[in-house]
């Protein structure tokens, strides 16, 4: 460490004091600075830390700034305990005694146990009330960020490298150039290495080094990376030679097209996972209302039911199987199926086969039952929201060229697929299938052929809710899970399905799509109330024009 | 001749059941009627138990009770007990003036606690200042008002809002800005004030973002998307969320999936607490931050009190507090001593006698209800921890006096409120010198 940091400063010898913008950058300057500091101590007894300031006292300051430049100074006293001790302070860990007048203890809490984190050493005789957790803010957080970017640029991983070379490339900074060329020069894995010369070149533009031909070369590095930030970057520089101008004016043009393709890329998936929320709420709905033609205004309480379902099971595990929480998912989905549906088999059949024709009572009726719903989880649960946990394989993004891609949306989007796919299966290919559709067709003539029409029209209610209640568990990874869940989905859900054409599945998942698609690329024009607002009425017209929407069912089964 | 039957029979039934339920209602009111005794004190509890705000709101009707119940333990007020008369305005905005109505001309209640949203406030503003009755209002809000029967326990701007942007700018350093709110009047009004406070302080009209979603908004790719690229022009970018209720869980979703951390672009909420946080997984928004008067994670000895008192009132140990039920306590503590003062519940008198009243509040300092019917209260910004709790990063060195009226808006720079004989007026314009002029 010591050996690195000598090179290292030797190398940011006359460094131009670079401008104070930003924070990561006044982190790393900061970073610097201490470096440039220590380097005398560091230089003379490389080996011999405890003849240097104590980096430790530093962070038992209540000011942040002290802690963040004790964070820094630590990073590279070189200092054993180092690394230990500022992963400690991003975990919440460290602490501070501050019983005795002399220096504070700086301990590392494991488990009930504290340790001292300048020695290692179990620390004894710790009383509680004395211990303070060190003080964090946004400020020391980005110093730990530094500094970890500094030493993680010679880490043993090649992708700890590539993320540290990213973390260097987002500040820019001019100070970083002989850092990067060493780190370069080291740099055996391809992709690191792709990214470190981003990096440079993103810090030899920030600064005022490098001939023009450098510069330029620079500048197409970063035309090649062609993302946001990297145009953006070439937007903020200004008073260029003549031809870094020019390299610049043509890369931003051709950047910005680059950019607005991706744009309405990332749009239609946009609408296309906003689509798929859609089509899951609404699937369930395509049935009961759909194939049915009841007006099941407690739809969405079977979607909350679902989302609750979903709660609980992870409630379990956390108190009982804590390593099944990755697949907490999977074990919610068929359980959200059982719940809802037998919750709709119970609906149809205490309450709405004595209501089927007279669709004005269904409505109040089904509307009245989901207030009672939400007001009986409300007590059960209470009014707050609960927590769901997303499983570390639903976390995060993904980038796709200039795509950003989030798991959760993307892991919904093959889900409704999915649930799309077996609907579809078991109304086309399965007995009960054919029953319903035979039911819902003309049911005298199904009873004529001994279906026993009650039973069969239960069922499809159970299979429509249950299918709401899998539907709780997708939307239970992007919205609340509160009593109120259900009731934000309803009107689309009826939308969907309406503008899709009462009676067809295919109908249902075009809708959704164009609807999730038209509301994603209206929201930048027309901003999200306006844009709900045009969607609304353009509906409304289309619904005056084509009364059965947009795919009507044919033949005599419309007539009844 | 049967359908005529029927129908006369379903009118028999009709008329039945609702005999029968005017009969339970009757004889309901009759029963609270003979079992509340003359020698009691009511106070109603306005907040909505069922519905939308529910969430929020249910807390507060929670800790009323509680503080009545410590009230009649201590031995009551006046020599009375105190009695909590509760109603459900079920987040109606409407049905709060009717319910508002019925506590005060049927229960003939000596104050009322309650309301949460700005709405359902100027919804019940006209039936208080008609029955001269007594409104504590426990929630931030956009300022710009100031009733003679209203008393705003909550922020104004400018003890919230205006301190948070302050923060950001002076230790963030943040040049750049996204208002995001939710579609409604206290985010459309806090963030012209903060607008034009920006712009007062140099801010560019291209470095300032603003954005509004409908209530319950739950798909904020594009939007994060968009804040992430305004977030990206090279300078220092910061997110002044205003977004209420249920929209926050998905939001805070959305913004950890795209991966921006507070480190790159911190987001400060208005409305954002504790027991929002409750229904989120907090890692990935460690750093994110909120403006409140009140932390539960304050450390004070009448806060470990309070919360104590709260867990043993509810008998839930983990359930948290937050900023709106120090407002409440507050509220009520002041209500209380001004009782006390006032040596009767006459709403005149009673009015009269809060001005001046200062009482401890739950962060270890005093708060003083102002002649503006707001009270003083200190400012803290704590950023979000890892255990859905907030760590206190910043506070005001002591407490901070409300602008009723912000200065920074041009409808009201001129207008201040003072409750005290002889001006006594809420919006008396020092360039006129006239009272209920807008200011020009």
């Amino acid at each position: 460490m010591g050996c690195f940091v000598t090179a290292f400063l030797a190398m940011t010898d006359g460094v131009v004091p670079p401008d104070p913008e930003g924070d990561v950058m006044v982190s790393i300057h900061r970073f610097l600075a201490v470096l440039l500091v220590s380097l005398p101590l560091l230089a003379t007894s490389p080996a011999r830390a405890d003849d240097a300031p104590d980096p430790f006292i530093g962070l038992a300051s209540q000011n942040f700034d002290i802690v963040a430049n004790a964070v820094s100074a630590l990073a590279v006293s070189g200092n054993p305990q180092a690394g230990a001790t500022i992963a400690a302070i991003e975990a919440d860990n460290l602490y501070v005694d501050a019983a005795d007048d002399g220096a504070p203890k700086i301990l590392i809490k494991q488990g009930d146990a504290y340790i001292d984190a300048r020695t290692g050493q179990k620390a004894a005789d710790i009383n509680e009330d004395d211990v303070n957790s060190v003080r964090v803010n946004n400020a020391v957080r980005r110093a730990i960020e530094a500094a970890k970017g500094g030493m993680d640029l010679f880490a043993a991983d090649a992708t700890t490298r590539t993320k540290a070379a990213e973390k260097v490339f987002t500040s820019h900074d001019a100070a970083a150039l002989p850092l990067l060329a060493r780190a370069i020069a080291a740099e055996k894995d391809a992709k690191a290495k792709l990214v470190m010369e981003q990096a440079q070149a993103a810090s030899l533009l920030t600064g005022d080094g490098g001939s023009d031909a450098e510069r330029i070369a620079a500048v197409a590095i970063l035309r090649a990376r062609g993302d946001v930030e990297s145009k953006s970057l070439l937007q903020s520089l200004h008073d260029q030679s003549k031809p870094v101008a020019t390299a610049i004016d043509a890369a931003t043009s051709s950047l910005a097209r680059i950019e607005q393709l991706w744009s309405v890329l990332q749009s239609v998936f946009y609408g296309i996972s906003l689509g798929s929320v859609l089509l899951l709420a609404a699937a369930g709905l395509a049935i009961t209302f759909g194939v049915m033609g009841v007006i099941n205004m407690a739809h969405g309480e079977m979607v909350m039911l679902g989302a609750y379902t979903t709660f609980m099971v992870q409630e379990v595990i956390r108190t009982h199987a804590p390593g099944l929480f990755a697949v907490s998912l999977f074990i919610a989905v068929p359980l959200a199926f059982l719940v809802s549906g037998v919750a709709g088999i119970l609906i149809e059949r205490c309450m709405i086969r004595f209501l089927y024709g007279r669709p004005l009572e269904t409505l109040l009726a089904t509307w009245g039952l989901s207030l009672i719903l939400q007001q009986g989880v409300r007590s059960i649960f209470g009014s707050s929201n609960r927590e769901v946990g997303t499983p570390e394989w639903m976390s995060g993004a993904t980038q796709w060229g200039g795509l950003t891609i989030t798991w959760n949306r993307l892991t919904i989007v093959i889900f409704a697929a999915i649930v799309i796919a077996a609907l579809m299966a078991v109304m086309r290919g399965t007995s009960l299938g054919l029953r319903m559709r035979a039911v819902t067709q003309n049911r005298r003539m199904a009873a004529a052929m001994g279906i026993r029409t009650p039973w069969i029209d239960a069922l499809t209610f159970g299979l429509g809710s249950g299918v709401a209640g899998m539907a709780g568990v997708a939307l239970s990874q992007i919205d609340n899970v509160s009593p109120n869940l259900g009731q934000g989905y309803i009107i689309d859900s009826f939308m969907v399905v309406v503008f899709g054409g009462v009676g067809n599945l295919w109908g249902t998942v075009v809708s959704a799509m164009t609807l999730g698609i038209v509301n994603k690329f209206l929201e930048p024009f027309a901003g999200a109330v306006l844009g709900k607002i045009v969607v609304l009425i353009a509906l409304i017209l289309f619904i005056q024009r084509k009364p059965r929407g947009m795919f009507p069912l044919k033949g005599r089964a419309v007539e009844q | 001749m049967s359908r005529v039957l029927s129908s006369r029979s379903n009118m028999g039934r009709w008329l039945r059941s609702t005999a029968l339920a005017a009969a339970a209602l009757v004889s309901a009111t009759a029963m609270s009627a003979t079992a509340h005794a003359e020698d009691t004190i009511k106070v109603g509890i306005l907040h909505s138990l069922s519905g939308t705000m529910a969430i929020s709101e249910t807390t507060l009707k929670d800790v009323m009770l509680m503080l009545i119940d410590q009230q009649n333990k201590k031995g009551g007020l006046l020599g009375k007990k105190l009695e909590a008369v509760v109603v459900d305005p079920a987040s109606n905005w409407p049905l709060f003036a009717e319910k508002a109505r019925e506590l005060i001309t049927v229960d003939h209640v000596a104050a009322v606690f309650g309301c949460w949203t700005s709405v359902s406030r100027k919804s019940v503003l006209p039936v208080f200042e008609e029955t001269n009755n007594i409104l504590f209002y426990p929630v931030q809000y956009e300022g710009e008002e100031s009733s003679k029967n209203v008393f705003y326990t909550g922020a104004a701007p400018n003890q919230q809002a205006i301190p948070a942007v302050d923060y950001l700018m002076n230790e963030d350093k943040v040049k750049r800005w996204v208002l995001a709110g939710t579609d409604y009047v206290y985010p459309r009004t806090t963030n012209k004030i903060l607008e034009a406070y920006l712009k007062s302080k140099g801010v560019a009209a291209e470095d300032i973002m603003i954005n509004y979603t409908p209530f319950g908004h739950s798909d904020w790719q594009s939007i994060v998307a968009d804040i992430k690229k305004f977030g990206s022009a090279g300078k220092k970018t910061a997110v002044v969320s205003t977004i209420n209720g249920d929209a926050n869980v998905p939001f805070y979703k959305e913004l950890g999936n795209q991966g921006i951390k507070a480190t790159d672009i911190p987001v400060v909420a208005f409305s954002v607490g504790e027991e929002e946080l409750a229904g989120i997984d907090t890692k990935p928004l460690v750093g994110h931050l909120a403006a409140w008067n009140y932390f539960e994670s304050v450390k004070s000895p009448i806060n470990t009190k309070f919360i104590n008192d709260w867990h043993e009132f509810n008998k839930k140990p983990n359930r948290t507090t937050n900023d709106p039920m120090e407002a409440a306590y507050i509220g009520f503590n002041m209500w209380v001593k001004a009782v006390e003062k006032a040596g009767t519940v006459d709403q005149t008198k009673v009015i009269d006698a809060m001005v001046g009243v200062a009482v401890p509040n739950l962060t270890g300092g005093i708060s003083t209800m102002m002649p503006n019917h707001h009270i003083t209260k200190p400012v803290l910004i704590g950023e979000v921890k890892g255990d859905g709790q907030f760590n206190v990063v910043w506070s005001t060195p002591g407490t901070v006096v409300a602008n009723e009226w912000s200065p920074y808006l041009e409808g009201s720079k001129d207008l201040i409120a003072d409750w005290r004989h002889p001006l006594f007026c809420g919006n008396f314009n020092v360039v006129t010198g006239k009272c209920g002029g807008a200011s020009k």
